[in-house]
């Protein structure tokens, strides 16, 4: 018995469809973790796009180092750096919070690249016309420049949407009960881990299927009349 | 000259070892529709760019108006322009871009209408009819609501022209215009211009490579060569009788 619920072992198929609710359980947690972790990482991935924009080399050079060091290191590393380091300073956060921070600061080292590179694909010629055209810069970036990288940036970013979810079970090694935790606990109390495991792989490719569809829709709705995307 | 709109007071500009400006003496009067003509890689549309404030100035000074366009009068004399400077004197000038340089994302109308209502605080009733204005100007009126991708290159280029005059500039600049476009095209846009040389007292300031053109509208030719005015003079006088080699060389390069 796992939350309550109680597993039927007569058969695979009563074996599947009494484990099914705790797995969406797990399900849930591990969707949680996802738009979370994404949302981090969207957030800080432009503010250190911002910073490693930033003229001077007092501010770009940190944020520049920061993510270097981000994308570098695996995120295990950082996950148990969070988890186990800074409670001994005295910050103590849930597992689940951890984790989601951990995912989205990881993620955000990459997202900052999307995002200079979807603003530096802005060719120099329309700051230029904007310029001529008397436009202040601030008005150029909001009008001219965000417009035109957004469409680029979109599908980069449901990319590591995808990604982000894969690397949810991660988490399972602080204790989140995610999707895949939930199966090994199963497992571990039937003695069958073929059902549970395949379960999960047959439900992450729902998940990832879905969200690589909800991506392609964003991109076909979004409006680009001749932006040349490249 | 007295009284010139535009001039370059031994102007310096250099991008890194090279010299492309070398003290370069030049001015435009008002009104005048002169014509840059020269080799690739003489600083012609360097004048251009370090009027529309695209390029600085390494030396000497660029007056517009009567007023330093790089420089802003200090206590003690010339300093470096500031931001502010520039945006004030930018709003005497307009420019017409080789690659037409629209926003892609932006209607027709929207490109023209854009800068006039958030520059210069048109209402975008006033903008929008001042837009279709200028668009049956450049024989464009039923073309507003297009995107730039939906027109040709020399309608892209129209609309170009429009979005520049939209700002009522004083003086007018062209960066050889033409060159991106396919030959068939090129009329169009020659038209455009020669009827707003023909009709209006905007100065105009023409970097082509249209020879023919250059000679029909231009009330002056300079040639440029190694950042410097190797000769100037009407169109009679440069096309049909230049006193320089370097210029007979070149005419005869590009005529031929």
């Amino acid at each position: 018995m796992l939350f309550g619920f109680e597993w039927d072992l007569s058969s695979p198929a009563a074996y599947a469809a009494s484990i099914l609710p705790i797995l969406l359980i797990g399900m849930w947690v591990t969707i949680q973790a996802t738009v979370i972790g994404f949302i981090v990482a969207l957030v800080l991935g432009l503010v250190w796009a911002v910073l490693k924009a930033a003229p001077f080399r007092i501010i770009s050079w940190p944020a520049t180092v920061m993510t270097e060091f981000i994308r570098d290191t695996p995120l295990l590393v950082q996950l148990f750096f969070l988890y186990y380091v800074l409670p001994e300073y005295g910050i103590v956060l849930p597992a689940f919070m951890t984790g989601t921070l951990a995912l989205g600061i990881q993620y955000s080292a990459y997202t900052s690249e999307v995002y200079r590179a979807g603003i530096e694909a802005v060719a120099k010629d329309q700051h230029e016309a904007a310029r001529a055209l008397n436009l202040t810069p601030a008005r150029t970036f909001t009008h001219i420049v965000v417009p035109q990288a957004v469409p680029r940036i979109v599908p980069a970013m449901g990319n590591y949407l995808v990604s982000i979810m894969k690397d949810v079970p991660v988490l399972s090694v602080v204790t989140v009960l995610e999707m895949l935790n939930v199966a090994k606990i199963v497992g571990d109390r039937t003695f069958n881990y073929l059902v549970p495991l395949s379960m999960v792989g047959g439900l992450y490719l729902v998940m990832t299927l879905v969200a690589s569809a909800g991506v392609r829709l964003l991109d076909g709705w979004l409006p680009k009349q001749g932006i040349p995307l490249k | 000259m007295n009284d010139p709109i535009i001039k370059f007071d031994k102007v310096i500009k250099r991008f890194g070892d090279l010299t492309v400006l070398d003290e370069l003496d030049f001015e435009v009067g008002r009104g005048e529709k002169v014509s840059i003509i020269g080799p690739s890689g003489s600083g012609k549309s360097t004048v251009l760019r370090i009027l529309m404030t695209l390029e600085g100035i390494e030396g000497g000074v660029v007056t517009v108006n009567g007023e330093p366009l790089w420089h802003e009068e200090g206590p003690d004399g010339l300093r470096p322009a500031s931001e502010a400077h520039l945006h004030k004197m930018r709003t005497q000038l307009g420019m017409v871009f080789q690659q037409f340089n629209l926003f892609p994302h932006m209607t027709v109308l929207r490109n023209i209408t854009e800068a006039p209502v958030k520059v210069l605080g048109l209402s975008k009733a006033e903008a929008k009819g001042r837009a279709e204005e200028l668009l049956e100007l450049v024989g464009l009126a039923d073309q507003a609501q297009k995107y730039p991708h939906q027109l040709s290159g020399g309608q892209q280029q129209r609309v170009g022209i429009a979005r520049a005059l939209a700002m009522r500039p004083n003086v007018l600049l062209f960066d050889e215009p033409t060159s991106a476009l396919d030959p068939e095209l090129v009329g169009e846009v020659l038209n455009v211009i020669g009827r707003l040389a023909e009709e209006h007292d905007l100065t105009m300031l023409l970097v082509t490579h249209e020879m023919r053109f250059a000679r029909e509208i231009s009330d002056r030719v300079c040639f440029f060569d190694q950042g410097r005015i190797r000769e100037e003079g009407t169109p009679e006088e440069l096309f049909t009788d230049p006193k320089e080699d370097r210029t007979r060389e070149f005419l005869k390069a590009v005529l031929d």
